[in-house]
Order: structure tokens, then sequence, then C-alpha cells
């Protein structure tokens, strides 16, 4: 019998089951979408190959769970006809979850998919000293729960009130979750209080006169962790804007847990080692 | 209720999400354009949600009022952003 290199089946996303010689095959799926024609194919093989079951994962993920070890490389075959791959598993970039966001969601104000594409796409499976999770949520509703990942993001909009396009007819007072919006409408008087503002939004998608204008942001959340210890991501930087911004605070996140990581460290455990401050100030200079 | 001239009232605040604005979007297809419907509804999810999907569909929030009870009066414009 050929000679079998678990860490090598389990980089490449066959997880070893409690079942001798049978692995549950995580695929790699980004922003939780699947074409509809995947979605048959890993159909076909969990009856092929599997116990004609899927198991969705925690995290936006596809396991087909009982693939054989003699099977592996036919079933990688099967995918790659329709596009499809083996998922990550063990120290390195894992899946890149995301809500639907704008492009779907009349709350979003990112385009939360295209995003884990290109996270996805530049970083999927890069080796770090441990797991390091990714997540995408489109809007301060968090539904995709930016600060449990060890990087998170969440799409902000940072308000600004334009006085001449504005009626004073109160709506975005009422729906400013933080009241940091004030309107005395018949002294046509309107009061922002930006300190109190957590960029959600809701003025600039609500106001019917266009009076409130938005520019989309990123608000981006360190060191979450779900797992044997539980720890929140933090904020270290105020809301990003654009893009490329973004794409640096990342590079440079990962490669500070590189740098500073020991091997089998989360990164919110490495982030307590030695100083959140350390981070902040690579982060303040970009 | 404000001192306005609504052609119309609805009370969305005895239904929850989505009913809210689907009775909202009933009560506003009874009107003609130009015509102006209050709606009665309450502060959190309905005032945060309500609004923006008439926005969406292209009617005109004119005033709201905080009724001071946990609930706003919302006054709209039918096809008023169109």
């Amino acid at each position: 019998m050929a000679q079998v290199d678990y860490q090598e089946l389990k980089k490449g996303g066959f997880m070893k089951q409690v079942q001798k010689s049978r692995f549950s095959l995580r695929l790699r799926i980004v922003g939780g979408q699947i074409q509809a024609d995947q979605l048959q194919k890993v159909s076909e093989i969990a009856q092929k190959y599997g116990h004609g079951y899927i198991h969705m994962t925690s995290r936006q993920g596809i396991e087909i769970p009982f693939i054989k070890l003699e099977d592996i490389n036919a079933v990688k075959e099967e995918l790659s006809k329709v596009g499809l791959q083996p998922g990550a598993c063990g120290p390195r970039v894992r899946t890149v979850t995301a809500c639907q966001g704008e492009a779907i969601c009349p709350s979003g104000l990112i385009d939360t998919t295209a995003f884990a594409r290109e996270l996805d796409s530049k970083y999927f499976a890069l080796d770090l000293p441990h797991k390091f999770k990714f997540g995408i949520t489109g809007c301060l509703n968090n539904c995709l729960k930016a600060e449990e990942n060890d990087l998170g993001i969440k799409g902000g909009m940072k308000p600004v009130w334009q006085e001449e396009q504005c009626s004073f007819c109160g709506l975005c007072a009422a729906v400013c979750p933080t009241k940091a919006v004030a309107v005395k409408k018949n002294e046509k008087i309107l009061r922002f209080h930006e300190k109190d503002c957590i960029y959600c939004g809701k003025c600039v998608k609500s106001c019917p006169a266009e009076a409130w204008q938005g520019q989309s942001g990123f608000l981006v959340y360190f060191g979450g962790m779900f797992g044997n210890r539980i720890a929140t991501g933090q904020q270290l930087i105020p809301i990003i804007f654009p893009k490329d911004n973004l794409l640096k605070v990342i590079d440079t996140t990962l490669e500070f847990f590189k740098k500073h990581g020991n091997q089998g460290e989360r990164f919110r455990n490495t982030l307590d080692r030695v100083g959140w401050e350390l981070l902040q100030k690579e982060l303040e200079v970009i | 209720m404000g001192a306005n001239k609504a052609d119309a009232f609805v009370d969305i605040t005895d239904v929850k999400c989505p009913v809210t604005f689907v009775k909202a979007k009933v009560a506003i297809e009874e009107l003609e354009d130009g015509q102006l419907l209050e709606i009665r509804m309450n502060d959190g999810e309905p005032v945060q949600n309500v609004p923006r999907s008439l926005k969406d569909e292209g009617h005109k929030v004119l005033n709201v009022d905080n009724n001071g009870d946990g609930t706003y009066a919302v006054l709209v414009e039918k096809g008023g952003l169109e």
C-alpha cells in the first residue's frame, strides 16, 4: 500500500475521519458561493464516492465525507472538471467568508463577494504560523460576524451632509442608531456629532433628498477567534479608504504575523504576547 | 398625527418585518402619484428600513415626527422621487 502523507493530505483539504482510511474532503469555497453546475458535481461525487450526503461547515464551506484513500485522485479530477478544488486545512489562510454584500443586500455598503474573491486569489492557503481566517461583512448589521475572524472586514460609510440639498424632514435623526444626528425642523438646523457616528450609512441610504452623501470604507478587526479561547477582534485603526489601503493593511498584518508569530500560535495570542501597539505602529504609517 | 395634509393613513405598528413594508406598500398603492400617505411605525428596525425601502420604490419622505411614544409619523409622497 502506498505511503500516506497525512500532513500533505490535510494541507490539500482531506480531513482524516474517525473511520480508517476515510477522509472528509473540504472544498475551496469563496464568499459562500458556488455555481449551480459545481454544486451538481459535488452532489454526484457525494453519491459516487461518499455516503450520499454533504456537510455544510460553520464557515460557509462544503465537505464531502467518507472519501476513500484510493479515490482521492479520481475525486480531485472530477472536481477540476467544474473548476473546483480541495480547500485548505492546517496552519495557513483558510476559506474567505463573506455575506452577499451590496451586490444583493439593500443594507450592503461594500462589494463583499468581489473582495472575497480578491483575497482568496491573493492569499488562499498561504502558510502562516497558525490557521488564519478572513471574514467580510457588508455593513454594521454584521451578519458575517467580522470580529470572529483573525482579520475581519466590515463595510462602513462615512457620511457627509450637504445643507443646500436638505429638506429637514428629520428622517436621518430617526434612523441614526447612535443619535449622532439631531434636526430642528422649524429652525432648519441639523447637528451632526461625527464622534458618535458608527459609519452604518443608514442616514445616506434613507435620505430622500440626497443631502447625505457617503464614502464607502472598511472597518478592520484584528485577532478574533472562537475556538478553545474566545476573543473578539479589535479595531486598531480608523475606517480605511480606498481599497488599496486596505490591501496594504492586510499585507502588513500577514507579514507581522509571519515575523512575530510562533509556530502553532494563533494571531490573537501573538498580539497579546508581543504587544498590540507593535502592530498598531506598523499600521498607522500606512 | 401631526398637522399635515395626508390623503391617507396607515398604522404598521401592529405588524412585524417583513409585513411592515408590505402593509405600507399596499396602502401607498391605493393612492395616485403626488398624494400623501402618513405611516405610523415603530422606532428601531421599522423606521430604519421601511422609509429606505419606500425610497428604493421611488416614494419621497417629506416629514418625520417623533410621536414620543416609541413611534414615528412618517409622511410620504407617492412617486415623489420619480
